[in-house]
């Protein structure tokens, strides 16, 4: 049942009026709104009304100021706004009307009363259009209409060109086809008159786009695709209507010919190149639609005691979300009951489900599989991983590679340099060419312009980009800009921090040796004690522990952390140092007993600690970390791609190599201070190198911002999308080679594209100029010409496209 | 005779295609200052930019505001790399982009092809 003011599904206990028995309210605000207008709820729930009160449900149900928002279309200038916002406060029930120019949106403030159709129609007086703001068709959708509405029209426009070519090739040469008069006869003349006035609509309505192109580029001092096509096709036609018109202009016979089927068939092609390259383009974009697409539309919040389907932009934080199996997680949050297996695969790119509990962070998008859980709402809206992942996708789409501005430079000069070359070709053609020169000079200016192809070249770096770094975030790689794709294919170092990354970085307790007269509680208690204060997780997990074996731990008092070192506190008025050998030979601790036992510890890959009490031995801890499973196969695949792998470290040289021996790691830099990593990599390029850092994003900023490309390793839902070049959703090293595969591939794209279009522009243009004529007798048709140019832009687009078939490699299982 | 005529009326359009393509420079619209002291200026985006030379001071902040009104996909997105801004541009509707820049000179903004180019001189 739903509520007929707001048109909330309301459940069996909802409230109800006597007179109305067969409807419920989610609150008194709508019942009593239905008490005093019945008839308007009643006699069209669907109604406008209904969705101005709809928008306005606070999280207690209540209903705050009405507010509506319009989206304004056709406002152009500043002064727009003061016209729309007068019309709008002029609508009866309107308290108050803002436009905001920028965003091309209207607030206004309305009583219940007032339905939305008011408010448009009082938009639409000023000219104007508006529209209510729906969530549920956002702008990628309206694009989407739009983009198959231009594409409808581009494809009716081809085959309005396309049938009126057939006849125009067929009386173009007499001397081909059977049946056409010959040339110089009156019915021919009369046929090439109708051909010209056929063809007049084809340059009118199916090239119309090229003529109005062509004159706004060169009202900015620019040339484009437009200006080329534009001019090609309106000189056939030009000459060819002289030529019938006003014979008396070209003395010679010869002169006297018609290159119509140039206009119809040129015009034709390209319309049929641009509809095609519009599909294929709209393809590019689909890793970002799906993106979009995996937001949930609602959510079931629990109000009231009671389950409410809301529109999930109505979600506040705080709200408490019911998800049953199947369903998908609306927003961020945190479960508060219940237990399930979650599929992020679609935002993380892990294709195993992850078990939830109690405490876990869910992500909005993904979907639930098993269980009924409660979780309570954290972020919403813009503030939601998925909502963050889209910004960040769409921005890296719209940075330009490096490469890319090459190619602007190039596209800068390209067209008014082929207009050039097409007037030196009609100047060559016309002083040295065979008779009739006129007809060969105008024919071959005709085919340099209308082969040359800057849409080609324009288009060969943003497709493959877009592609690329869609494919990315399929895959749980995010991807910050061009500049970041192109700089991770000449990788050839790659830097791993190994806490978090190549291990879990969740280090537990190992091993308690008591020295002296202590015992291993003691020595526990002793140490879990000191580093309550402790934040660093080696210490937590000393602390985490004791706990386990239900030790009563004390505050310590005056801790202090000596960085890389270890830490020092009193703890129940006794000195308690714990930390490497170096620390204690500083604090004049003699630790030399222990020497031989920390040696075989860290022989084992583990961290040991010396504890000492009051200056004196105590004992040693030990705690390690444990590898993650896919941290080998990752290894391997980055060597496979031939890159160093090197693994940078605070512990100390033993502990790393022996993490790094059971990975595969060539080469260790160890004992590194937080604070020296980024200096470890200044070193590493000093050598020559392109470095890749990997990091948690969060300890490892510096390094990540040092480093030619800084990868953040994400773990979760937490992600410190800022700090890195390229951000793993995903905490597993594999997508680090993943990026690396994916850049190389999106490079190579890149690579295939422009040399496709500059090959085919350097080679073409020649060709068309008439080159090869001397030599071979070869000239180039502008029919041909018309062809080549039309699928070299849907060439590209389309080999852009072939990446979406990217996949990372899979390694097989190492037993 | 007409040879020479047609060469010299070709040889005069190339220095014009020279001339009007990439040497001539537009005077440029200054931006206007908004009340909270942004420089701002309205761009209509319709197989250009126009106006497509905006003059701006250094140090204070510009909102370009662009306002797409056609179904041509090339400038479908609005990229200012100079300051590592883009922004979709929804047919019809206008999107503000705003930055601050710091050093006089030249910065261009442009369709991700790099077909549309436009510039704000800062001075």
């Amino acid at each position: 049942m739903r509520d007929p003011v707001c048109g909330m599904r309301v459940g069996p206990e909802a409230l109800r009026t006597k007179g109305h028995p067969d409807v419920g309210f989610c609150s008194d605000h709508c019942l009593t709104a239905f008490l005093t207008y019945p008839d308007r709820y009643l006699s069209a729930p669907e109604r406008e009304g209904a969705v101005v009160a709809n928008r306005h449900h606070t999280r207690d149900g209540t209903s705050s100021a009405q507010r509506v928002h319009l989206a304004v279309d056709g406002m152009t200038c500043a002064s727009c706004v003061s016209t729309v916002e007068s019309a709008l406060e002029a609508v009866p029930g309107v308290t108050g009307a803002r436009v905001n120019f920028a965003a091309g949106t209207a607030a206004i403030d309305v009583t219940s009363s007032t339905p939305i159709s008011a408010l448009t129609a009082a938009v639409s007086g000023t000219g104007y259009t508006a529209e209510l703001v729906d969530e549920g068709v956002d702008s990628s959708d309206r694009e989407r209409i739009n983009s198959e509405r231009r594409y409808r029209l581009l494809m009716r426009k081809f085959w309005f060109a396309a049938v009126v070519s057939l006849p125009v090739i067929y009386f173009s040469y007499p001397e081909i086809f059977p049946g056409v008069p010959e040339k110089g006869s009156t019915a021919l003349w009369w046929i090439w008159l109708a051909m010209g006035v056929l063809t007049l609509p084809v340059l009118a309505w199916s090239g119309s786009q090229f003529f109005t192109g062509a004159w706004a580029a060169f009202r900015h001092r620019s040339a484009n695709m437009h200006t080329l096509i534009a001019i090609g096709i309106s000189a056939a036609w030009l000459y060819s209507t002289t030529a019938v018109v006003f014979p008396g202009v070209f003395p010679e016979e010869m002169l006297r010919d018609v290159f119509y089927d140039v206009t119809s068939v040129v015009t034709a092609l390209v319309v049929l190149g641009t509809a095609l390259e519009l599909r294929a383009r709209a393809r590019t974009s689909e890793a970002m639609k799906k993106l979009i697409g995996l937001q949930a539309k609602t959510a079931r919040v629990l109000r009231h005691g009671t389950e409410i389907d809301m529109p999930v932009n109505d979600v506040v934080v705080g709200d408490v979300i019911v998800v049953r199996p199947g369903e998908k997680i609306p927003v961020d949050g945190m479960v508060l009951s219940g237990s399930s297996a979650v599929d992020e695969s679609m935002v993380t790119g892990e294709p195993i489900p992850v078990e939830k509990t109690e405490g876990a962070t869910v992500i909005g998008a993904t979907i639930n599989r098993t269980g009924t859980f409660r979780f309570e709402a954290t972020r919403v809206g813009r503030e939601t991983m998925l909502a963050q992942i889209i910004g960040m996708v769409r921005d890296a789409q719209g940075s330009k590679a490096p490469i890319q501005r090459t190619v602007d430079r190039v596209s800068g000069y390209f067209v008014p340099a082929v207009m050039i070359i097409a007037v030196l070709t009609f100047m060559v053609w016309y002083s040295f060419g065979p008779s009739p020169a006129l007809v060969y000079a105008v024919i071959t200016m005709v085919t340099v312009l209308v082969i040359a192809c800057p849409c080609a070249l324009g288009l060969a770096t943003p497709t493959s980009l877009m592609v690329g770094i869609g494919k990315g975030a399929e895959n749980g790689i995010l991807i910050r800009s061009g500049d970041a794709l192109e700089t991770a294919h000449r990788i050839d170092t790659v830097v791993v921090d190994k806490t978090g990354t190549i291990t879990r970085g969740e280090p537990s307790l190992t091993d308690i040796i008591a020295f002296a007269d202590h015992t291993e509680e003691e020595v526990l208690v002793l140490a879990a004690s000191a580093e309550k204060g402790s934040e660093h997780p080696l210490g937590e997990s000393i602390v985490r522990a004791a706990a386990e074996r239900g030790l009563v731990l004390s505050d310590p008092d005056q801790f202090s952390a000596v960085p890389g070192h270890g830490i020092e506190a009193r703890v129940d008025d006794r000195r308690v140092v714990l930390g490497t050998l170096k620390l204690m030979a500083d604090r004049g601790v003699a630790a030399g007993a222990a020497e031989a036992r920390l040696e075989e510890l860290s022989e084992q890959g583990k961290t040991a600690m010396v504890v000492a009490v009051d200056g004196e031995l105590a004992g040693v801890v030990a705690v390690a970390d444990t590898v993650k499973e896919d941290s080998t196969e990752a290894i391997a695949r980055l060597h496979r791609l031939g890159l160093e792998v090197v693994m940078l470290t605070g512990d100390n040289q033993r502990t790393a190599a022996a993490i790094a021996r059971r990975v595969g790691i060539d080469r260790v830099l160890a004992e590194v201070l937080p604070d020296e990593k980024a200096t470890q990599i200044k070193l590493l390029q000093a050598e020559g190198k392109t470095v890749a850092m990997v990091g948690d994003g969060i300890n490892d900023a510096p390094a990540l911002a040092q480093a030619d490309v800084g990868l953040a390793m994400g773990t979760g839902t937490d992600v410190a999308m800022e700090s890195g070049d390229i951000t793993l959703i995903k905490g597993s090293l594999t997508g680090v080679a993943t990026s690396i595969e994916l850049s190389k591939a999106t490079m190579r794209n890149i690579h295939q594209n422009l040399v496709g279009a500059f090959a085919y522009n350097t080679l073409g243009i020649p060709i068309a100029a008439g080159v090869l004529y001397p030599a071979f007798g070869l000239l180039l048709s502008p029919l041909i010409a018309g062809a080549a140019m039309a699928f070299s832009s849907v060439t590209v687009v389309t080999n852009a496209n072939r990446l979406r078939r990217f996949q990372p490699t899979r390694t097989m299982e190492v037993s | 005779m007409d040879i020479v005529f047609v060469n010299l009326f070709g040889l005069g359009l190339i220095g014009l295609i020279v001339w009007y393509f990439w040497l001539s420079k537009p005077e440029g619209t200054f931006a206007g200052i908004t009340s909270d002291g942004v420089q701002e200026a309205f761009i209509v985006v319709k197989g250009g930019y126009s106006p497509d030379t905006i003059r701006v001071t250094a140090g204070r902040p510009v909102r370009l505001v662009f306002n797409r009104q056609e179904s041509d996909p090339c400038s479908e997105r609005v990229v200012v790399d100079a300051f590592g801004l883009s922004a979709d541009l929804p047919q019809g509707s206008s999107v503000p982009v705003v930055f601050t820049p710091i050093e006089a000179g030249s910065y261009e903004f442009a369709c991700q092809m790099g077909m549309l180019r436009g510039k704000v001189v800062v001075s």
